[in-house]
């Protein structure tokens, strides 16, 4: 405990800084993705063209992407605004496929029947698709802001600040508590962002609020968030 | 750009292969490291996998289980593990373990829930033992996802093996530390373009695998269902 108590506001500014490098990608993701993810599942040919893209973006290693990445958008090496885009493009790689996934979920006939009483295509979809892809994208964004925060850490290794300084720091200076100390706020912090999203999901769809008799509805939602 | 020229020139400088340090050796060690921890994964997740795929015993233990890996900081459980390790192969090998087990497991158990009910109740009511119906129904039929956990924790392995070298595991990753501790840029973005390779030819590789591995039987006759790769339980790359 010493070594935490004697260094309570360089950890409280570690974790500032965490967030501020975390908070932007998950946010980003989200809004990029879903007008990506709806011309993916429009047409026939974007789908698998999209996804491919995606999906290579994902194969793309972190740390190998924070150093290429400067060299392309011309930032410095230590510039947290690397760390920022490369989790900002894993991010959209993961939740363009969700918003494809999802709005392929909504029922053939639920759309039919938003067209037959006279929604436009806009509103159709920002009324009845969109709303009705809500959990799926919910547990999409969850995957994206646990593995976000967790990435974070890595930047460390270039001298990046976040809370990945204090297992850099800590090995080099043989502090095994500090090491943890960076471990548990890393975990923290992402289930903390967790339960936001969750609790946010839910206000924002108050539809989803789970029943207590466990219906065939809730047993899907279940599986479709254990399937993010 | 100019960088990634000169990071490329040296993937291709002759003068940096043969020897300890040389583009052959790293390249050797980072698929020594990757192919280790896959197969000792493989080893403890598969059968586990089989086992709550077959009986549905332990599903929510094992998702709690995905989402509690997917929070760790891979580099502090590296570095915590090699405090008490010391420096060497050990520590990153146990935290990639640890890594690509979720994503076999939930590929091993979801390609056996992934098989029609009606199937196995078929392969029973024909008389076939539960050891028949694990070998011959729901393996066979749930191998193309179990190929797809293996595909998703080779790519995360391969990427994360890149911070091996962070406690002098060696590997690919030796290039990107050596680069950024002697100021070398071209050198790190070298590394760097070699581990993308790697894991896209592991993208590549195995996605062939997965297609191949489809029996005769289920392609026949049947459209093919856009959605079915969306149940592979997708983790963020190290």
């Amino acid at each position: 405990m010493t070594w935490i108590l004697g260094n309570l506001p360089h950890i409280g500014q570690l974790m500032l800084a965490h967030l501020a490098i975390a908070f932007p990608p998950i946010l980003l993701s989200l809004l990029i993705s879903v007008p990506i993810g709806w011309v993916a599942n429009r047409y026939r040919w974007s789908r698998g063209a999209l996804l491919t893209v995606v999906g290579l973006l994902y194969a793309i290693p972190s740390l190998p992407l924070f150093i290429v990445l400067p060299v392309i958008i011309g930032t410095g090496l230590r510039d947290p605004i690397n760390v920022v885009v490369a989790l900002t493009l894993y991010g959209i790689a993961l939740m363009v496929r969700t918003t494809a996934d999802g709005l392929a979920s909504v029922d053939v006939d639920i759309r039919q029947s938003a067209t037959a009483v006279g929604f436009s295509d806009r509103s159709r979809f920002w009324r009845v698709e969109l709303p009705l892809a809500g959990p799926v994208l919910v547990a999409g964004l969850r995957v994206v802001a646990v593995s976000t925060v967790s990435l974070t850490t890595v930047g460390a290794v270039l001298g990046i600040q976040s809370l990945g300084l204090l297992f850099t720091d800590g090995i080099q200076r043989n502090i095994p508590e500090e090491i943890w100390t960076g471990i548990v706020l890393t975990v923290v912090i992402a289930l903390a962002i967790d339960w936001v999203i969750v609790q946010l999901g839910r206000l924002v769809m108050p539809w989803t609020r789970v029943p207590a008799a466990p219906t065939r509805r809730t047993a899907r939602d279940g599986r479709v968030a254990a399937m993010a | 750009m100019n960088l990634f020229v000169q990071g490329l020139l040296w993937v291709f400088d002759p003068a940096h292969y043969g020897g300890m340090n040389g583009i052959d050796t790293r390249t050797r060690e980072h698929l020594a490291i990757s192919g280790l921890t896959i197969l000792i994964a493989a080893v403890i997740a598969i059968p586990i996998g089989f086992y709550i795929g077959h009986t549905g015993r332990g599903r929510s233990v094992a998702i709690g289980l995905s989402g509690g890996v997917r929070a760790l900081p891979t580099l502090g459980f590296i570095a915590i593990l090699a405090l008490s390790l010391g420096i060497g192969l050990e520590a990153p090998l146990i935290a990639l373990i640890v890594l690509a087990i979720p994503s076999v497991l939930a590929g091993a158990y979801s390609g056996f829930e992934a098989v029609d009910p009606a199937a196995v109740d078929s392969a029973r009511a024909i008389g076939m033992t539960e050891w028949q119906i694990v070998t011959r129904i729901e393996l066979p039929l749930g191998l193309p996802l179990l190929i797809g956990g293996l595909r998703l924790a080779s790519l995360q392995v391969i990427a994360t093996a890149a911070l091996a070298d962070y406690v002098g595991a060696g590997g690919l990753g030796h290039f990107i530390f050596l680069g950024l501790q002697t100021q070398d840029y071209p050198q790190m973005v070298a590394g760097s373009i070699m581990v993308v390779v790697l894991a896209l030819a592991s993208e590549a590789i195995f996605s062939i695998l997965q297609r191949l591995v489809v029996p005769t039987g289920v392609t026949a006759g049947q459209p093919r269902d856009v959605r079915a790769r969306s149940s592979r339980s997708r983790t963020a790359p190290g």
